[in-house]
């Protein structure tokens, strides 16, 4: 466990890499981050100077996908960020640690670093019967994140569970699972959804951290802005053929084989915000709709309660019925229109009654 | 400013209609009032063709036509599309805007689709009756020379709420294009705070659709019906301004 005077550049060299593997390192990130060239040295100079930031890492109710991906960063390395850049003091599941030795390390850290750690945090908790659907440590996992809540600096939520809720708040959330921001509200809380986070975006977000020692921009959702402010389809390669006009319109035909537009496929890409389009996964190898998948929009709330993966509208379910917006609109226009009719009609004929009424009683 | 009037004069009867032809027989003279100022009437057109081009072209982009053929460079069909229906939009905005501007300062006639006089009594029996007349179940229409209350109600919602409704709705999507810098997001970007998936405001934008297209129908017909039913010009009066009373 790393102490709080080291700093990421004396566990580096340390480590044996150079002054100028360093620099390199200090240039690349602050490319990735989209900063300026003068941040490159302020960077090197936070990294030099400041001590490193400890980390708890929670896992809640969750599959532990965005582990999975935050293990696969490649920009910076994630060997980079969890055993140099943070001090990765807590994580259940890569810990070697464990039992009451891993959860004395809880208190340790809280005691020490008051005010200093950040609790990042994957999965959320379900609040139904106390709590008593997530046992961490033996107790319900809400109390633990509760307590360490209380004295973090901030908190970052991993993935689609901790920030919206995902699959297991999905309809009629059996257990009460609740996104993080609901559960704590008197912290800085950064968004970071995707099921899974981007690999890239995930390094991302802890590097700016603990180089700033702030969270970055967020929007108006607490997501950082740097990764969370342009939709799958604004960035899309295939956006040509939307504005073309020209769509895929079944698995399998002429337009998929040529690559066409997803969107009449029920692609999310023009509703979801995420990086996929730009900085794509597994090393940037590829992205659901560079293999020929409408997106599906993970990183949005409530995304499994939109209805199919492979239509645009969203599923209305009032008064026992699933149908769409447009299939809602057409059976109401087509019952207006009918109505019209037969009131237009019934018009008609009291009209001539009463016309045939007055000619009667004028001759 | 209820405007129920029976039989309806609510200024003078326009004497120059009365005039003898050559036979000497006289025309009928027919009470007319001048009703919708020209903004109104502008701004009443405008609106609808605005409102039109927006369905068609946003069905258009919720249903895309069939693929098209050829290189993606040398076609634009859903960026035509897509630009007829964010201009037809922000012209819809900009002239229910001067409508509103104009409300303050028109004629009482031009304030009717803003506001409801729920708190009269005198209001809802009106609309009662005019419910009655649509049911078949009263002989003879009241006249008005603005809207008769049911009237004033469908347009306050139909219109005024629905429209008001699509214009944010509108916004708030267009902005989704624009940035989160951009002055739309500034000023439609809390729509996101209550819906936060953009997917939700899609669909209510969808039902929103609808809602008018619905509206319109009944519009439509309901003016052509009272233009004959109803023994007052209301067609020719948003051409005019002038409504004829023909007995």
């Amino acid at each position: 466990m790393g102490t709080a005077t080291e700093t990421f550049y004396s566990v580096i060299r340390r480590q044996g890499i150079t002054r100028r593997s360093f620099h390199k390192f200090c240039s690349l990130t602050a490319t990735s981050l989209g900063l300026g060239p003068l941040a490159a040295s302020r960077i090197a100079n936070a990294l030099e100077t400041k001590p490193r930031v400890p980390v708890i890492w929670m896992h809640g109710l969750e599959c532990t996908c965005c582990s999975e991906s935050f293990i696969r960063s490649a920009h910076p390395l994630v060997k980079d960020a969890v055993l140099s850049m943070i001090s990765l003091d807590y994580d259940d599941t890569i810990m070697a640690a464990a039992g009451h030795q891993a959860e004395a390390i809880l208190e340790e850290t809280r005691a020490k670093h008051k005010g200093q750690y950040i609790l990042a945090v994957e999965g959320n908790p379900p609040l139904n019967e106390g709590g008593m659907f997530c046992i961490d440590g033996g107790k319900p996992f809400v109390e633990k994140l509760k307590m360490m809540a209380e004295d973090a600096m901030a908190i970052i939520a991993w993935g689609a569970c901790a920030s919206w809720g995902c699959v297991q708040a999905a309809k009629p959330n059996p257990t009460q699972a609740t996104p993080i921001d609901k559960v704590i509200t008197n912290k800085p809380i950064i968004k970071v959804p995707g099921c899974p986070p981007i690999a890239e975006v995930m390094t991302g977000v802890v590097t700016f951290i603990t180089t700033f020692g702030k969270l970055p921009e967020l929007d108006r959702q607490g997501r950082p802005k740097m990764f969370y402010s342009q939709r799958i389809h604004d960035k899309c390669y295939r956006r040509p053929h939307f504005d073309a006009g020209q769509f895929v319109e079944e698995w399998d035909d002429e337009a998929a084989r040529k690559g066409y537009c997803l969107y009449k496929m029920g692609c999310k890409g023009p509703t979801t915000y995420n990086a996929c389009s730009t900085v794509r996964w597994n090393g940037g190898v590829s992205f659901p709709i560079q293999s020929g998948h409408g997106c599906i929009g993970c990183s949005e709330d409530g995304f499994w309660d939109k209805g199919s993966f492979y239509d645009r509208l969203t599923n209305i379910k009032q008064f026992g019925i699933e149908k769409n917006a447009d299939q809602i609109g057409m059976a109401a226009a087509g019952a207006v229109g009918a109505a019209v009719a037969a009131h237009a009609a019934v018009t008609a004929v009291k009209r001539l009654a009463s016309k045939r009424e007055d000619a009667g009683h004028n001759s | 400013m209820m405007d129920a009037i029976a039989p309806p004069v609510e200024s003078e009867p326009d004497l120059t209609a009365i005039a003898a032809d050559a036979a000497g027989e006289h025309a009928v003279g027919r009470p007319t009032v001048y009703v919708y100022e020209a903004p109104v009437r502008i701004c009443h057109w405008v609106n609808a063709f605005s409102i039109i081009i927006l369905m068609v072209t946003g069905f258009l982009i919720g249903t895309p036509l069939p693929a098209v053929e050829g290189e993606a460079s040398a076609n634009f069909v859903m960026g035509y599309m897509r630009f007829a229906h964010f201009a037809a939009g922000q012209v819809l905005a900009v002239f229910f805007l001067a409508r509103i501007l104009w409300a303050f300062t028109g004629n009482h006639h031009s304030r009717q689709i803003f506001y409801l006089p729920v708190h009269r009594r005198q209001f809802w029996k009106e609309v009662w009756h005019e419910i009655r007349w649509y049911a078949f179940l009263e002989r003879q229409p009241k006249m008005y020379v603005g809207h008769n209350p049911l009237a004033q109600t469908a347009m306050f919602t139909g219109f005024t709420l629905f429209v008001t409704f699509m214009i944010v709705t509108g916004f708030a999507l267009y902005s989704e294009g624009e940035g989160i810098d951009s002055w739309q997001h500034k000023l439609f970007g809390w729509v996101f705070s209550i819906w936060p998936n953009s997917q939700d405001v899609h669909t209510w934008h969808h039902l929103g659709m609808w809602a008018l297209v619905v509206f319109v129908m009944v519009h439509i017909y309901a003016a052509i019906r009272e233009d004959i039913m109803s023994r007052q010009s209301i067609i020719s009066s948003m051409i005019s301004g002038e409504r004829q009373f023909r007995d």
